[in-house]
């Protein structure tokens, strides 16, 4: 008998009254104050005792530090967990490549932080557009992050008295980033990674990796389980399970040049979608502004130089247009201009945060800077991220610490770069490497590019997407951003999920799943959506026309970046979903893919991944259009100060915006999410 | 810049491999070496040949997914960088490249230079962790102040990326600085003490069996790592194994 209740979305919360029914989704966040609802909630979740817990199966897709958290905190609880990774090892999902840290509350450092600020600063970073209950308990757990990873091994950075260091990031000021040099993802990934390792030793979790998710299947309403597909082989196969949590990540692929790595995509979220779950605020993605900017049409991705470098490096080009020619036309060094003779326009703009504005603010300072003309690079598209002052501050430090008796200069700068060295030496190898110039000796040279997707599948305040037994977590989800992501937020929000929140949540559903018995696979259902995936293999290699997949998302690309990047305006956004319709139809008639369908076949791997993206391009875009304000990451120039800064229309859109699929790529249906905001006063964005 | 290209195709594991020759020509200096190798395939897939398989993802020289034999040197020349961060500029115009697969027993070929590296997996599986639930109900962060000198030792060691390429280019496919890489990171720490004996036990078991040959301290995977993790770490863990095996 099966009990469960389909919950109704559509019933607004109590706080809601007075407004539209219709339209009005329910996020299911507990009453009472702020600082309690978490505590509260956890004390009145469904339990599923520990016998139980082996009778159910769960499915984890994705490996990352979502993923992998999960699924090890869901096996040591008792359940029967697989986790799917379409990369050969689940050690090599990119959460691997965040670089700068992760924040957390602790006040170590005594400089006035606390779960509070730490969650002021995240509703405001984002704009008021995420959810305040989300954030408080992202807040609130973020603490416990760092004392589990410690206790895995985590080799986070140390003073010298052994006690954890910490560092600055953008859109804060206080230290509260834990960081392990320029590779905190890793380390932290690694410690998921060795924690899943132990459940798959223990027999708890089932490893199937180059599998990759091609739909989730659902039963009378219910998420049920998934088509997956063995990338070494082609085979299809069917899993059934009690629910299935989504760990993809995000989808800044869609742009086909972004800071995430080759193998990123949508395609989970996007095959979960069309089966019922909503899709947040696809339009909030985030542009970094720190990546080493395009070298050539042959680039295949872009490379983030972590914000920390922002702790330190300032950021510039020349006051004069003539210099900026001449630096151009590489007849001019930036060591050549002399103080007077820069702009370092972030601190004239900004002077309260300087170099460490959030985000969003940081990469559109530089993009008007270069359409201005004050491009630094052939392309006229990069600025300047200099370390000289740094490195004379920290020599002077160092020249005193060691009692060095009136220095020369270049004595100064000796030790200088050998501090630098020590806190950035990976980035700034990592940037020579790439780019044959030597940061120490000239300033690097930055340009924004996409890199993190704030909006994702809807979830409740379960993490539970509005197909019940489906979840969210991690980057893939959108709750808790809003329109802009503070920096070092990510890693926390990935680990928070899993460690944290879902291992709770995921109760509420599963306690009424007890009674159900094994997901059987042999039904009709799972028939239905092998027998979808299998065509649409098919009609993905025996379209047979001439152009290679990568041609069209690099196309698919361009769209996105001219008209729904940095900037936007409601015609462009128009004309870009008039491209992105034709350039589908291209993709269907023109693609051609090699190989078989029954064999490892990396191409084909990709076109069902930028099938994907052309439909996903698209509800960015009419999200983008619906949404007139501009807040965080979306800019819409209709709506922008006197100063050009962002101007949100709180009246209007302070709400989530949540599409429904109905069949048509073109025409889905919005549904909102009003946020309300209680505990914080909601007020236009200042960091001058 | 223009290139001779020798690369190994093998349609699969079962089947036999040979080397086969692609001129390229109006390469980019700026280019990585996989992009290059991006070339090569969008060449092939419009001339409706099968693309060369390659294992990449993050192309940042973190992940660990990519893995070519070039020239003769896991990752290929320059050292500390994986074949993602290697860029044309450091060859010569004209230049002939060798690219192979990793070679070991232990990595059959999944697909041309498409290697399966699960027993990686199954080594850290046999106990590269600490054992401790993820509840969160841990002691606080600093309860334990750990000396800067360990912490650095540890987060060296623990930088290893797992890509193989010590193996690859050790003549007795070792995977010695692998294991010995999370041996020593959870040995150096004090919350990977109390196992310590057993990890290393376990793991150079499960290395054993996976059929990776022994260390005679070449020091050849140092010298190609991408991460320079540093052969004290082969010493470290022996010295934990012989520790283990008497304790």
């Amino acid at each position: 008998m099966n009990t469960f209740k389909q919950p109704n979305w559509l019933d607004p919360a109590p706080f809601l009254e007075g407004v539209e029914r219709i339209n009005t989704l329910n996020s299911r966040i507990p009453t009472g104050p702020l600082e309690q609802k978490w505590e509260k909630h956890k004390g009145e979740i469904k339990l599923v005792n520990p016998a139980n817990k082996r009778l159910i199966d769960i499915i984890i897709v994705g490996s990352g530090l979502a993923g992998s958290s999960a699924a090890a905190s869901l096996a040591e609880m008792g359940y029967n967990v697989k986790v799917f990774c379409f990369q050969d090892s689940p050690r090599r999902a990119h959460s691997i490549a965040a670089q700068g840290g992760i924040n957390a509350a602790k006040n170590y450092q005594n400089d006035g932080d606390s779960t509070y600020r730490l969650f002021y600063d995240t509703v405001k970073g984002g704009d008021y557009r995420s959810r305040e209950a989300n954030v408080y308990r992202l807040a609130e757990v973020s603490g416990s992050i760092i004392d589990q990873c410690v206790a895995q091994g985590v080799p986070f950075a140390r003073e010298y008295g052994g006690l954890l260091d910490n560092r600055s990031f953008g859109g804060v000021q206080v230290s509260r980033t834990f960081y392990a040099k320029g590779q905190t993802g890793q380390q932290l990934l690694l410690g998921a990674y060795s924690a899943l390792s132990r459940q798959i030793s223990k027999g708890k979790i089932e490893l199937l990796n180059r599998h990759e998710m091609m739909d989730v299947v659902v039963i009378d309403g219910k998420a049920r389980g998934i088509i997956a597909r063995n990338l070494v082989t082609g085979e299809i196969q069917r899993h059934g399970a009690h629910a299935v949590v989504l760990c993809t990540g995000g989808y800044g692929n869609v742009f086909y040049l972004s800071t995430n790595a080759m193998g990123s995509n949508s395609s989970a979220a996007w095959k979960a979608h069309k089966r019922g779950a909503y899709f947040g605020n696809p339009n909030f993605v985030q542009i970094h502004p720190t990546c080493i900017p395009v070298s050539g049409h042959y680039q295949s991705k872009l490379t983030l130089m972590s914000e920390s470098l922002r702790n330190d490096g300032r950021i510039w080009v020349p006051k004069n247009l003539d210099d900026a020619q001449a630096i151009r036309n590489g007849e001019l060094s930036p060591n050549d201009l002399e103080e007077n003779q820069r702009d370092y326009y972030l601190e004239r703009r900004y002077p309260a945060f300087g170099n460490l504005v959030p985000r969003d603010v940081a990469s559109r300072a530089a993009k008007e800077r270069c359409d201005e003309g004050y491009g630094v690079n052939k392309t006229g598209q990069a600025v300047f991220l200099d370390f000289a002052s740094a490195i004379e501050r920290y020599g002077k430090t160092e020249a005193s610490t060691r009692n060095l008796k009136s220095p020369t200069k270049s004595q100064i700068i000796e030790l200088g770069k050998a501090v630098v060295k020590s806190k950035y030496g990976n980035l700034f190898d990592m940037y020579q490497q790439i780019t044959a110039d030597n940061p120490y000796e000239t300033p690097m040279k930055i340009y924004p590019a996409i890199h993190y997707s704030m909006g994702g599948i809807w979830v409740d305040y379960n993490l539970m997407t509005t197909i019940p037994g489906l979840y969210a977590a991690g980057e893939a989800n959108f709750s808790d951003h809003g329109a802009n992501r503070l920096g070092a937020s990510a890693l926390m929000q990935g680990l928070a999920d899993g460690y944290f929140v879902l291992p709770y949540t995921i109760g509420d559903y599963l306690a009424d799943e007890i009674r159900t018995g094994q997901i059987s696979t042999d039904t009709i259902e799972f028939e239905q959506a092998e027998n979808q995936v299998k065509a649409t293999l098919d009609k993905l290699i025996n379209t047979n026309g001439d152009i290679p997949v990568d041609d069209f998302h690099r196309r698919l690309g361009l769209i996105m970046w001219e008209y729904c990047g940095m900037s936007r305006n409601e015609k462009g956004l128009k004309k870009a979903i008039i491209l992105i319709k034709k350039l589908r139809d291209e993709f269907y008639s023109n693609l051609y893919v090699p190989g078989d369908v029954n064999d490892f076949n990396p191409e084909l791997e990709k076109a069902y991944r930028v099938a994907d993206f052309l439909e996903l391009g698209e509800l960015m875009c009419i999200d983008a259009l619906n949404r007139k304000e501009s807040c965080g990451g979306h800019f819409r120039e209709e709506s922008q100060t006197d100063e050009g800064e962002a101007l949100r229309d709180d009246d209007n859109y302070t709400y989530v915006s949540a599409w429904e699929y109905r069949g048509d790529p073109s025409d889905p249906k919005l549904h909102k999410e009003l946020l309300k905001y209680d505990n914080i006063e909601v007020k236009q964005r200042s960091y001058k | 810049m223009q290139f001779t290209l020798k690369v190994w195709r093998q349609k699969s594991q079962s089947s036999k491999g040979a080397i086969e020759t692609y001129h390229l020509s109006d390469i980019s200096e700026d280019m990585s070496f996989l992009e290059m190798f991006d070339v090569l395939n969008d060449k092939l897939i419009r001339d409706k040949k099968d693309p060369i398989a390659f294992d990449h993802d993050c192309r940042e020289g973190i992940c660990g997914m990519c893995s070519m034999f070039i020239n003769g040197e896991a990752h290929g020349p320059g050292r500390n960088v994986t074949t993602c961060q290697l860029h044309m500029r450091s060859f010569k115009d004209g230049d002939t490249i060798y690219v192979e697969p990793w070679r070991s027993s232990a990595f059959p070929i999944v697909k041309d230079l498409t290697v399966d590296r699960s027993a990686f997996d199954r080594i850290i599986q046999s106990g590269g962790y600490v054992s401790v639930n993820t509840s969160g109900a841990t002691q606080d962060a600093n309860a334990i102040p750990i000396p800067k000198e360990d912490a650095d030792s540890a987060f060296d060691a623990a930088t290893c990326i797992g890509c193989g390429a010590c193996v690859a280019t050790c003549k007795n496919s070792s995977a010695m600085l692998f294991v010995s890489a999370k041996v020593s990171q959870l040995s150096l720490l004090p919350q990977g003490q109390t196992e310590a004996n057993n990890r290393v036990q376990r793991m150079v078991n499960q290395m054993d069996a996976e059929g990776f040959g022994n260390c005679t301290n070449t020091g050849a995977c140092e010298v190609e790592c991408p991460k320079g993790i540093s052969l004290t770490n082969i010493a470290r863990m022996n010295r934990e194994f012989m520790k283990s095996s008497v304790g």
